[in-house]
């Protein structure tokens, strides 16, 4: 995967997220051998020992599987956090936030689908942006196809 | 004969924020107290293994220059929190493969003082977004992508296990704490000795939800060690060295397979599940049969989660287990009568050797005010996130 400062002046906080390509997505390396997907670059697969890999787009929505709040010894510019492992509607499992929720464990449903949103996460002295992603609740959301 | 190996001696440290000790003073009092418990010197050892998560280069032959410099191999070993426990193994294989008959393992740690080096480095003030690593990240990812701080990691395993079993929430976590801190009252080398109140640790600061300040293991410094022997060996040994002596019925290792949310979130279960298994098997002895279990509850989430992989419980069982004080010490298999790691302490390198030396020395019948009475079999457990996984079942002697 190449990562490209878009024209805008933003750039993707990883370089799996993609947002200069239509909605904002994310891309895994899929196992030639075996179609397990990684998030970041692989020499070999740890599933299968397969050598090359393939891009493939990743779905926008899932489910949570497990969450914590993170109180102590989160970053200073952000406070409390909600950290989210979420299941995509593909199988594949990636780390981020919740957000647009109170971090407060009443406020948290495991039933709730999950979809993908982006946001600004920080500025460097060149006035470049981080574009990071992170889930909300999509209580609207019906099921998708993988 | 057997191919069995033998515990003959073993010492731990006080766990405490030792000021005015330094590394190699903690190290050479398990060590050297190891090797007089047993009855044996540096001179009967054939092989020497030290862990120590933070120690740098060949910290074990610095030990070796306060106890005795007598030429054997020498491993230095770093594998996370199953450090001591692999420590332990080095010395193990040692002898199962005849290289040795005879030897000294010890886990060490010193983790308070000045500029600890297991301090992760600040983010650099003023730059600009340059990719960096396989992920490509511009920034720190610590709080925007979620968490990958062990008291969040270990929290969501928690809330994982809670999602996919009934009967787990904020007060089943808090109740291990209040055991373990209830348990430890009775250990003089815990670093912490006072019960907390369940109210107590559920109003206490919250680190990561669920898993509150008492919940979590504190910072501190100490070490252990033991003296393996082989069966051929121990048969020459005095019969009081024999009477003491304890078996090491299973010892293995486990490292976590493939999964596939395991790059996302590392997966303690599965590894624990196979060590487990692994040993009962090979000790011919099932969870029923024991009397007693250290675990590695570097936080309170962690210990729920793994009265289940290591079948101590029914399957999902785990929050009913605990509500119906089944891992408390006058339950029905006391699980960290040392207040574990939450509450006796969790020096990095010494904890897989430590959980050795209390089970050790409950066997053994030495435990004190902390005794189980009449214990015959016990487990040890230790995970490495990362991962790696130790599972160790000791045996009284026969006789």
């Amino acid at each position: 995967m190449t990562h490209t400062p878009t024209l805008t002046g933003q750039v993707p906080v990883v370089d799996y997220l993609v947002i200069d390509d239509g909605p904002p997505h994310l891309v895994g390396n899929r196992c030639d051998g075996c179609g397990a997907v990684y998030l970041e670059r692989r020499n070999a697969c740890a599933a299968c020992g397969a050598r090359t890999f393939s891009p493939a787009r990743l779905p926008a929505t899932g489910r949570i599987e497990s969450f914590t709040i993170v109180h102590r010894g989160a970053p200073k510019h952000i406070g409390p956090f909600v950290s989210v492992l979420v299941q995509l509607d593909d199988g594949t499992f990636v780390k981020a936030n919740l957000v647009g929720v109170p971090p407060e464990a009443d406020a948290l449903d495991f039933a709730v689908p999950v979809r993908l949103v982006t946001y600004t996460a920080g500025t460097d002295d060149g006035g470049m942006e981080a574009i990071a992603f992170g889930f909300v609740y999509d209580e609207t959301t019906a099921p998708t196809q993988g | 004969m057997s191919d069995d190996i033998w515990i003959i001696g073993t010492e731990m440290t006080p766990i405490r924020r030792h000021l005015d000790r330094d590394v190699l003073d903690l190290a050479t009092e398990a060590s050297l107290g190891a090797l007089d418990d047993a009855g044996v010197t540096m001179r009967d050892m054939q092989v020497m293994a030290v862990g120590s998560q933070f120690e740098p280069f060949t910290f074990g032959q610095d030990v070796q220059k306060q106890i005795g410099q007598t030429g054997i191999p020498l491993y230095n070993v770093h594998n996370a929190c199953a450090t001591g426990a692999t420590a332990v193994r080095s010395v193990l294989m040692e002898i199962k493969a005849g290289e040795a008959d005879m030897g000294l393992a010890l886990g060490v740690e010193k983790m308070t003082g000045s500029s600890p080096p297991y301090r992760m480095t600040a983010p650099k003030a003023g730059r600009v977004f340059e990719p960096e690593g396989r992920d490509g990240h511009v920034l720190a990812t610590e709080g925007v992508l979620g968490t990958g701080q062990m008291f969040g990691v270990f929290a969501q395993t928690g809330t994982d296990y809670a999602r996919r079993h009934g009967g787990v929430g904020f007060e089943q976590f808090a109740k291990v704490a209040e055991k373990n801190h209830a348990h430890s009252t009775l250990n003089p080398l815990a670093q912490y000795q006072r019960p907390y109140s369940l109210d107590e640790i559920m109003n206490a600061e919250m680190l990561a939800y669920p898993n509150t300040l008492p919940m979590s293991c504190p910072t501190g410094d100490g070490a252990a060690a033991v003296v393996l022997v082989s069966d051929a060996k121990l048969r020459t040994l005095d019969p009081d060295v024999r009477r003491r002596a304890v078996k090491l019925s299973a010892a293995v290792m486990t490292t976590d397979p493939y999964d596939p949310s395991g790059f996302a979130h590392p997966d303690v279960n599965t590894l624990t599940r196979n060590a487990a298994d692994q040993a009962y098997e090979r000790a011919g002895i099932g969870p029923e049969d024991l009397d007693l279990v250290e675990l590695h509850d570097c936080f309170a989430t962690a210990e729920l989660v793994h009265y289940d992989n290591l079948r101590l419980c029914a399957p999902g069982g785990a929050g009913e287990w605990i509500d119906r004080r089944a891992p408390w010490r006058d339950g029905e298999l006391p699980v960290n009568v040392s207040g574990g790691l939450i509450s006796k302490g969790h020096p990095i390198g010494a904890t897989g050797v430590a959980n050795l030396y209390e089970v050790a020395t409950h066997l053994r019948g030495e435990a004190g005010d902390r005794q189980i009475e009449g214990a015959r079999v016990g487990l040890t457990h230790v995970i490495g996130l990362g991962s790696v996984c130790v599972v160790h079942i000791l045996e009284r002697a026969a006789t």
